[in-house]
């Protein structure tokens, strides 16, 4: 995971780097609740771009985030989702209350997330 | 029914959950053998994942085991067991109800026999209280068509 804050935004990206399995979210889960109340952004955006699996471990830690983000008074977006993710995301009704955003990876802060 | 399968493979691991990723890549690695589509590899690891995990914090809880997988290859089908000694499922209905899970302070989103259910062709439940459960999956790969068509070829030709 990687992360980067736009203060003048108020947007914290945040790049999820690895497979999204039970064994990932358990560390997942406290980097990136870290990460909000550091910043306490105005947005948390979840860039999916480099995760090529995700089981349902992935749609608690996704749920999880959601409830937290709304507690602190954060929204939170997903983007750049793979259709294998796509897929999962969808069957769990999960994209009812957290949509899929486009394009953030022609931004030039997005760009300054890159490894 | 007596099947002749044309492969075969066990394989056993501790209840860890770093080894979530090596096992769903493993039987991935041996169901590539009926050259799945891209989908159909993931839709395999996934169930895989789905099912290890449940045998991790659900079967064994804070305990160590070990995890069986046995994975068979017969009429273009993959046929996955997973299995645990663990606690057991005391009501099985309940369990496979989606968004039901026995864990809500782990974030758990209780998907994991749906997700089971809907990517894979059949998943079967066996489950002792005290002794174990054991989950059964089958799936049939698609892309197999092309395999049949040279395999009649062959027949022909011979």
């Amino acid at each position: 995971m990687k992360s980067r804050y736009v203060e003048e935004d108020g947007l914290l990206f945040i790049k999820l780097t690895e497979d999204i399995d039970h064994h990932e979210t358990e560390i997942l889960r406290r980097m990136i609740d870290n990460e909000v109340e550091r910043y306490m952004p105005r947005k948390v955006i979840l860039d999916f771009s480099r995760v090529l699996f995700m089981d349902s471990a992935g749609i608690g830690l996704i749920l999880g985030r959601y409830k937290f983000c709304k507690m602190v008074g954060t929204q939170i977006e997903i983007t750049n989702v793979k259709p294998s993710v796509k897929k999962i995301l969808e069957m769990s009704g999960l994209l009812k209350i957290i949509p899929i955003t486009a394009g953030y990876q022609n931004d030039f802060l997005w760009n300054a997330c890159q490894p | 029914m007596i099947r002749r399968y044309e492969n075969e493979m066990k394989l056993e691991f501790m209840s860890k959950s770093n080894n979530e990723a090596f096992a769903r890549i493993t039987v991935a690695a041996f169901a590539s053998q009926l050259d799945p589509t891209i989908e159909e590899l993931a839709d395999i690891k996934t169930a895989v994942s789905e099912a290890v995990t449940n045998c991790i914090i659900h079967g064994y809880e804070k305990a160590e085991g070990m995890v069986q997988i046995v994975a068979r290859l017969y009429d273009h089908t993959l046929e996955i067991e997973i299995s645990d000694h663990g606690k057991g499922i005391e009501d099985i209905e309940l369990a496979r109800k989606p968004l039901y899970t026995s864990k809500p302070n782990l974030e758990r989103s209780g998907m994991g026999f749906t997700i089971m259910e809907n990517f894979m062709d059949e998943m079967q439940i066996e489950s002792v209280v005290g002794m174990g459960t054991k989950i059964t999956m089958r799936k049939k790969i698609s892309s197999s068509e092309e395999e049949e068509n040279k395999q009649e070829t062959n027949r022909i030709l011979a």
